[in-house]
C-alpha cells in the first residue's frame, strides 16, 4: 500500500482519537454476531420434529395442539410501527408484535423447545426486544433479543411451565413501549392439553395515553405525563374502541362452551374482567392451572392473564367490560359476544311486565334544561323542519319513538294522531306545560304523565311544525306567535 | 493489538482526501462548550463538553455519493462485510448510484451506513464523528435556548418524532429545525451515529438497565430520579445500545464534528465496566 506523509498523519491522528477501547469493543462485537449465527444452527436438537408456529391476530387463536409429544417450535414474530385506528376519527402510532394490537397469539405445548425469531422491520424508528413471561431465563428473552431496526435476533427456550402468559417489549423506556401496544399472549398448553370447547377467543386489554382527551380527533401523540399519572385516555380491548362490537362482535351459539383467553397488557391498570349476563363456570385465575368455579368478575393483573370458560345458555348480546365501569362507558373497554339460538324461557324469560311507576305521585315534573346555547332562529319552514327534527330527537323520541309511533299503553302515538291533528293549539299547550291524566288517542286510552319541557316558543314552533309535517299528520306551519297565543289560552284554563 | 492497528491502517488507507482543514469549514457551526448531566455516563454529576465544531446538517445522499466517487471501496456491493452489514445503502440502486429515488432524496440524510463508513467519511473531510456527550449536549438546544431540557413543548415535539415510524422518503436536511447553535435537524430527521455509541452498556432489557444504572451512578440516586422521566434520552441511548459498528439502519445517519484547534484532544474514555 502506497502512503503519503499526509496519509500517515491521518493514521496517527486516527490512532490518537480512537485509542484502544472503542475499536477493540467493535471487533469483539463483530465476532459475537458470527458466533450467534453458528449457535443458531448447532442448537437445533436432532430428536424433536420441527414445527412452524401458527400465529393469529386477535380475537382468533390458533387451533388446539393435538400432538402428544414435544416439538421444536419455530416462532417468527415481526415488530412493526404502524398508524392505525384507536377510535372513530382517532389514529395512533402503535408499536406492534405482528402488525396489530394485541400481538400475535402464540400457542405451544409444555416441554416444547422454541426457536424464537424476533425481526424488527427496517421502517421501525426504534429498537425492540421481547420478554415472554413463559420463558425461564434472564429477561424472559429480553436480554437476548435486543434488535435494531432492520435486524433479526434468535434465541431458544424450553417451555417448562404450562399456562397462559403475557409477552411484551422491555426496551427502555419500557412503559412507553408497552403503552404503545407492545404486548400479546402465549399459551403453553399442559401435556394433556386443555379440555375441548366449542369456541376460543383472544381478548386483551390495554390502557392508552393520548395528548387529546377520549375521542379528540386526528393522529394523537403519546402523552408521557398522563402515563406517569396512570390516567389513561383510553382503556380498550384488542387495541381500539369498537374492536369487539358491532360487526366485530364475538359469536357463539346457544349450548356452546366458550373459552376466552384474556390478557392485560397494562401498562398501568388492573382489569376487573366481567361479562355482563354471564357467570364464568371456570376461571383459571392469573392463567395458572387451577380452575376456580362460578366466578362473576376476575382480576387480570397488568402483565397477567386469565382463562375464562362458560356455556352460552341463553341467546342475546353479552357485553365484555372492565367492571371498573367508567373505563367501559367512557374510555372504550367494551366488547360484545352475540349468542344466537333458541330461547329457554325457564332460564331467562325476557321482559314480562312493563308499566309506569310513579313514586312521587303523578304530578307534572319539570325536566332540567340540558343545554343553554343560543337557539337558532328559523327563517323558513324548511329550516323550521330541520331544527324541529333535531329537537324531536333530543326531547320527544325517547317516548314517542323515532317514527312517532309511540309505545302502546304507555306513550301515545304522534303519527296519524287524531288527538294531535284535532287541535294543534291544545298540542302546543301539552308541549309547553306538560300533561297528566287520561286521554284517548286513535281509540286507545293513555293515562300517564308527560313532563313539562323547557323549550322556547321558537323551539316549540319548530318541533310542532316537524311533527305536523311527518308520519301522515295534517301539515302546516306553527309560528312562535301562534305558540305564544296558544299558551296564553292554555294557561287561562 | 496488531489486528486493531491493521484495521485502523486499512480504514485510514482507503481515504483519498486527506487535506487537513485550515480555516473554519463550510457548513459547520460552533458549539460553545459547557456542562450537562447525561442520562448514562461513567462519572457522577455534570460532564464537561469542550467547544467544538459540528456539521450544520446531517450528511446527505449526494454528499455521500461524492465521497464514494473518490473512495470506491465503500461502494454498495463492494464494501467489506466486516465494515457494513448487507443492508448497507439498501435504499440505493448500486455502487455509487442513488438510483431512481435520487430526485427525491439526494438532499436528504444518507442512512443505511455503518459506523465504520460514517467514521471513514468524516475522516476524509478532516473531521471525526461527534462523541455521545457532544451530540447529546448539542441536542439539548431548541430554536432559542441552549438547554431546553425543561421546555415541555420542545420535549413533547421530540417525543412525538421518536414515536413515529419512518416516512417513505426522508425530508431534505434543510427542513430540520435550526437549533440555538445553528445545527439543523438534531431531532426530527434521523438517528445519528456517534463516536462512542456503544459505551453506555445498555443491554436493552429495561429493568436490568435500571439496576445497571444504579451501579453506574452509585451514590447519585437523586439525580437519577429526574432522569428517569427523560424518555427521549432513554430512547436515544436505547437505540445506540442496540447497534453494532457494522450495522446499517434505515433511519440512522450521521454528521461530522471537528475539535477546535486550541482544544486539547482527550483520548476517548474506556467504559466503566
Amino acid at each position: 500500500m502506497k502512503r503519503s506523509p499526509i496519509h500517515n498523519a491521518v493514521v496517527m491522528a486516527a490512532l490518537a482519537i480512537y485509542s484502544a477501547g472503542i475499536l477493540s469493543s467493535c471487533s469483539t462485537q463483530t465476532s459475537k454476531a458470527e458466533t450467534t449465527a453458528l449457535t443458531d444452527k448447532a442448537a437445533t436438537p436432532l430428536e424433536l420434529p420441527i414445527v412452524k408456529a401458527e400465529l393469529t391476530d386477535a380475537p382468533l387463536v390458533p387451533a388446539p395442539i393435538t400432538r402428544k409429544h414435544a416439538a421444536k417450535v419455530v416462532v417468527q414474530l415481526e415488530v412493526t410501527e404502524v398508524v392505525k385506528k384507536m377510535a372513530d376519527g382517532v389514529d395512533y402510532t402503535f408499536w406492534t408484535f405482528g402488525g396489530s394490537v394485541p400481538g400475535k397469539f402464540i400457542r405451544i405445548r409444555q416441554h416444547d423447545e422454541v426457536e424464537f425469531h424476533l425481526m424488527n422491520h427496517p421502517d421501525s424508528k426504534n429498537p425492540h426486544n421481547i420478554d415472554l413471561h413463559a420463558v425461564t431465563g434472564p429477561g424472559g428473552g429480553a436480554a437476548s433479543t435486543f434488535t435494531a431496526p432492520g435486524h433479526e435476533t434468535v434465541f431458544n427456550f424450553k417451555a417448562l411451565n404450562p399456562g397462559l402468559y403475557v409477552y411484551h417489549c422491555a426496551t427502555a423506556p419500557v412503559g412507553m413501549h408497552i403503552a404503545n401496544g407492545m404486548y400479546g399472549l402465549i399459551m403453553v398448553e399442559p401435556e394433556e392439553g386443555l379440555p375441548a370447547v366449542d369456541k376460543e377467543y383472544y381478548v386483551m386489554q390495554g390502557d392508552f395515553y393520548t395528548k387529546g382527551a377520549f375521542g379528540a380527533p386526528g393522529l394523537q401523540p403519546f402523552d408521557m405525563e398522563k402515563a406517569l399519572d396512570e390516567n389513561p385516555s383510553y382503556v380498550v380491548f384488542n387495541g381500539s374502541v369498537g374492536s369487539l362490537t358491532g360487526d366485530n362482535a364475538l359469536t357463539a351459539k346457544v349450548g356452546e362452551t366458550v373459552r376466552l383467553f384474556v390478557g392485560n397488557g397494562g401498562p398501568n391498570l388492573i382489569s376487573s374482567f366481567h361479562v355482563i349476563g354471564e357467570i364464568f363456570d371456570n376461571v383459571y385465575a392469573e392463567g395458572g392451572s387451577t380452575a376456580n368455579k362460578n366466578i362473576q368478575t376476575t382480576l387480570v393483573p397488568a402483565g397477567g392473564a386469565a382463562i375464562t370458560e362458560f356455556k352460552a345458555d341463553v341467546p342475546g348480546n353479552y357485553v365484555l367490560v372492565d367492571h371498573s365501569i367508567f373505563r367501559a362507558f367512557n374510555k372504550g373497554a367494551l366488547g360484545m359476544l352475540k349468542v344466537e339460538g333458541a330461547e329457554d324461557k325457564k332460564l331467562y324469560s325476557g321482559q314480562i311486565v312493563q308499566k309506569i311507576y310513579q313514586p312521587e305521585g303523578s304530578t307534572v315534573q319539570e325536566m332540567p334544561m340540558s343545554k343553554t346555547p343560543l337557539a337558532a332562529v328559523a327563517s323558513s319552514k324548511d329550516m323550521r323542519l330541520e331544527l324541529g327534527k333535531t329537537l324531536y330527537a333530543q326531547n320527544c323520541q325517547a317516548c314517542h319513538q323515532a317514527e312517532g309511533q309511540g309505545i302502546k299503553g304507555a306513550f301515545p302515538p304522534l303519527a296519524k294522531s287524531d288527538y294531535l291533528n284535532a287541535d294543534v293549539n291544545r298540542a302546543i299547550g301539552v308541549v309547553a306545560h306538560g300533561l297528566e291524566g287520561q286521554i284517548k288517542v286513535n281509540g286507545e286510552l293513555y293515562n300517564s304523565t308527560m313532563p313539562k319541557l323547557k323549550l322556547s316558543d321558537e323551539e316549540i314552533a319548530n318541533v310542532m311544525t316537524y311533527v305536523l309535517n311527518n308520519w301522515g299528520n295534517k301539515g302546516g306551519e306553527v309560528t312562535p306567535a301562534q305558540v305564544r297565543s296558544a299558551q296564553a289560552t292554555a294557561s287561562s284554563h | 493489538m496488531l489486528s486493531r492497528l491493521l484495521i485502523v491502517l486499512m480504514m485510514a488507507g482507503v481515504c483519498y482526501k486527506a487535506q487537513a482543514q485550515k480555516s473554519l469549514p463550510q457548513n459547520m457551526v460552533n458549539v460553545k462548550g459547557g456542562t450537562f448531566v447525561p442520562l448514562y455516563g461513567d462519572e457522577n454529576g455534570p460532564v464537561e463538553v469542550q467547544s467544538f465544531l459540528l456539521d450544520a446538517y446531517p450528511v446527505t445522499n449526494a454528499e455521500y455519493a461524492a465521497f464514494l466517487e473518490k473512495n470506491p471501496k465503500w461502494n454498495k456491493g463492494e464494501v467489506k462485510k466486516i465494515f457494513a452489514d448487507e443492508n448497507y445503502l439498501r435504499h440505493w440502486a448500486n455502487g455509487q448510484n442513488i438510483g431512481p429515488d435520487a430526485g427525491k432524496i439526494s438532499n436528504s440524510p444518507v442512512v443505511n451506513v455503518s459506523w465504520f463508513a460514517a467514521k471513514a467519511y468524516c475522516e476524509c473531510q478532516g473531521k471525526r464523528l461527534p462523541t455521545v456527550a457532544e451530540w447529546e449536549y448539542t441536542a439539548l438546544a431548541s430554536e432559542t435556548k441552549a438547554n431546553a431540557a425543561n421546555d415541555d413543548k420542545f420535549y413533547q415535539r421530540s417525543l412525538d418524532w421518536y414515536s413515529q415510524p419512518n416516512p417513505k422518503y426522508l425530508p431534505p436536511v434543510q427542513q430540520g429545525f435550526r437549533n440555538y447553535y445553528g445545527a439543523y435537524g438534531m431531532i426530527g430527521l434521523v438517528w445519528e451515529w456517534t463516536q462512542d455509541f456503544n459505551s453506555a452498556l445498555l443491554i436493552g432489557e429495561s429493568r436490568s438497565d435500571a439496576s445497571l444504572d444504579r451501579q453506574l451512578f452509585c451514590g447519585s440516586g437523586s439525580s437519577g430520579a429526574k432522569d428517569v422521566k427523560n424518555y427521549v434520552a432513554f430512547m436515544r441511548y436505547a437505540f445506540r445500545s442496540s447497534l453494532k459498528a457494522n450495522y446499517t439502519v434505515g433511519n440512522l445517519g450521521f454528521r461530522c464534528a471537528q475539535s477546535k484547534k486550541n482544544a486539547s484532544i482527550k483520548p476517548a474514555k474506556r467504559p466503566a465496566i
